[in-house]
């Protein structure tokens, strides 16, 4: 029962997740998201994440939660060991998002990425007049200590799935907290995908 | 089998470990090697009050030169475990005992063997992890006590919370192994055999036979020295001593002088006045011989169990680095299980599990808050 407004995705999440489904939360933070989907569609839930007073957190919050670098890989996990593997906020910040997409898409059957717009119009303006890299709501760090390594477009995002074979069964676009339906790669500052392999 | 009533017992200080008994003859206790052995007894220690449904008790295991003394005053973990600590008494009844093979209350080599009234010394049996675990679930029976909440112990406490995992699956609603690992590697194996080999270089060993003459200080107080050589990091050392000198002169060319040879002087020492060397030998051995795999693949090994677990590790940690904590936890995942991996950040080197105290509390307080709902879910025995 947290006091603090949900965010919007997170209700879009529980739409796309069916009952019960197993989820993996790749980088979970302090497993916010899971302990949501627990709570509102009773799936069962495995974090991996980095930080270790992140960690501490999970276990407080009875969640189970590795503390492991996304970077090394997957391995222990069998193909299509999970119904759903989550990539929020995280596919910009590992070393290489590829590989790290694709043992998502291997370990779950389906995958949930959620990702900053690098074209969103206020960093377009802020790159364009100011001439200034941009510090924004969705990419609120200065260049020097910012997590995320890597800066796309939701175009760009969509090219590599184009590219890469990976179906996107669904979309969700939004700003301050609501959904955008207008050309979401200027209006959006983030972009929420349902992946799955073309067969 | 009879029973003892700890529900009502007031928390008094223990300060001489209580004993449980058995395995009398004709029933003694059949050990991994297949030998019969008994009688056995258990050196245990209980702190808290066990509640009506006796669903709060939690046994802690020790490491090779540990006790039942836990908590308390002089306690191994008393920092960690205690009213309102990290495993705190007033919520949860704490079993301790003291591991069969060793020599601080439990039967072992300096015990008295009832055929020759003499200490058994290297007619001892041979004992593994598993026959610890094996004797530590008489005691358990005896307290009456069908499912513990948990299983905690690190190193070779955590060997014997995985020997749990893996022989009474449906006695533990959750474990947590901390700073150990499913198989005892070839570097393990080799310090051990080192302070093994110090001990029996040692001429007062006398093949074991030294109770009643001088004790084979010497050589035991050698093998300590490596083994806490091994329980510490680079970083630990550098820190603790860093290439200080002891303030008064050396008395001879090779006297201790600079301050981590002191340290380990005066650890090895001590370590004589309270440990037995034959114990040193045995449990060393049964660590040495642990390999919870047992030829099961890692998916395999906890296949069917429902509990809970919490694996812990140290980065700095270099003799049971985290690696193999990881490969316990991706087991316990293979086979469906709940479980949780830290790796906990720390200088300490191994010793982290002893002094880690506020991180390892944290973690472990609040993951046996979460059991609370789950442990009373219906089970499926």
């Amino acid at each position: 029962m947290t006091q603090k407004a949900e965010k919007i995705e997170f209700g879009v999440f529980a739409d796309w997740i069916f009952d019960g489904a197993s989820v993996l939360d790749l980088g979970c933070g302090d497993g916010e998201l899971l302990s949501f989907l627990i709570r509102e569609k009773r799936v069962r839930a495995q974090g991996i994440e980095m930080n270790e007073k992140a960690i501490l957190n999970c276990v407080a919050g009875g969640l189970s939660v590795f503390q492991q670098d996304i970077d090394t890989g997957l391995s222990e996990y069998t193909d299509g060991s999970f119904d759903y593997v989550i990539l929020n906020q995280t596919l910009q910040q590992v070393k290489k998002p590829d590989p790290a997409l694709r043992e998502a898409l291997r370990v779950g059957k389906k995958t949930i990425v959620g990702i900053p717009n690098f074209a969103h119009y206020k960093a377009r303006v802020s790159i364009f007049f100011r001439g200034r890299v941009p510090v924004t709501a969705s990419l609120p760090y200065q260049w020097y200590d910012t997590p995320n390594l890597h800066f796309l477009s939701l175009n760009d995002f969509r090219d590599y799935c184009k590219n890469k074979d990976i179906q996107i069964e669904r979309s969700f676009f939004k700003s301050f907290n609501r959904q955008v339906h207008l050309l979401p790669n200027i209006f959006a500052e983030y972009g929420f995908f349902l992946l799955s392999k073309k067969r | 089998m009879e029973e003892q009533d700890f529900t009502n017992v007031k928390e008094t200080e223990n300060t001489q470990p209580q004993t449980y008994t058995f395995a009398q003859h004709p029933a003694e206790l059949i050990l991994e090697s297949g030998e019969k052995f008994g009688p056995i007894t258990l050196a245990y220690e209980t702190f808290g009050q066990l509640n009506k449904e006796k669903s709060n008790a939690i046994l802690i295991l020790h490491a090779l030169s540990g006790d039942s003394h836990v908590a308390g005053p002089g306690g191994w973990w008393e920092n960690f475990v205690g009213p309102g600590k990290g495993i705190d008494t007033d919520k949860y009844f704490v079993i301790c005992s003291n591991v069969l093979g060793g020599c601080r209350g439990s039967t072992g080599p300096s015990s008295i063997n009832p055929k020759t009234s003499k200490p058994y010394g290297i007619d001892f049996p041979i004992i593994t992890i598993g026959d610890m675990v094996n004797a530590q679930r008489r005691l358990i029976d005896y307290l009456g006590i069908e499912k513990l909440l948990s299983v905690v112990g690190g190193s070779m406490g955590g060997m014997q919370v995985l020997q749990w995992m893996v022989a009474c699956p449906d006695c533990i609603c959750s474990a947590i192994p901390i700073a150990t690992t499913m198989k005892h590697t070839p570097q393990q194996i080799a310090f051990n055999e080192v302070g093994r080999q110090a001990v029996m270089a040692d001429s007062n060993w006398r093949n074991g036979d030294y109770y009643g003459h001088c004790i084979p200080a010497k050589g035991l107080a050698i093998a300590r020295m490596i083994g806490h050589i091994t329980y510490m990091s680079d970083a630990s050392m550098a820190e603790k001593f860093g290439r200080k000198i002891k303030a008064e002169r050396a008395t001879s060319k090779f006297a201790a002088e600079f301050e981590v040879e002191g340290y380990l002087r005066y650890r090895g020492d001590n370590f004589v006045k309270r440990f037995d060397a034959n114990s040193y030998l045995y449990i060393t051995k049964a660590i040495d011989y642990f390999n919870i795999l047992n030829g099961n693949s890692l998916s395999d090994i906890f296949h069917g169990l429902r509990a809970k677990v919490l694996v812990i590790a140290f980065k700095s940690d270099w003799l049971y680095p985290a690696y193999q904590s990881l490969e316990i936890a991706k087991a316990c995942k293979l086979a469906g299980m709940d479980a949780s991996y830290c790796e906990v950040n720390s200088n300490y080197g191994h010793d982290a599990f002893l002094l880690e105290i506020e991180q390892e509390a944290h973690l472990i307080s609040n993951f046996l808050k979460s059991l609370n709902g789950n442990s009373k879910e219906p089970g499926k025995d």
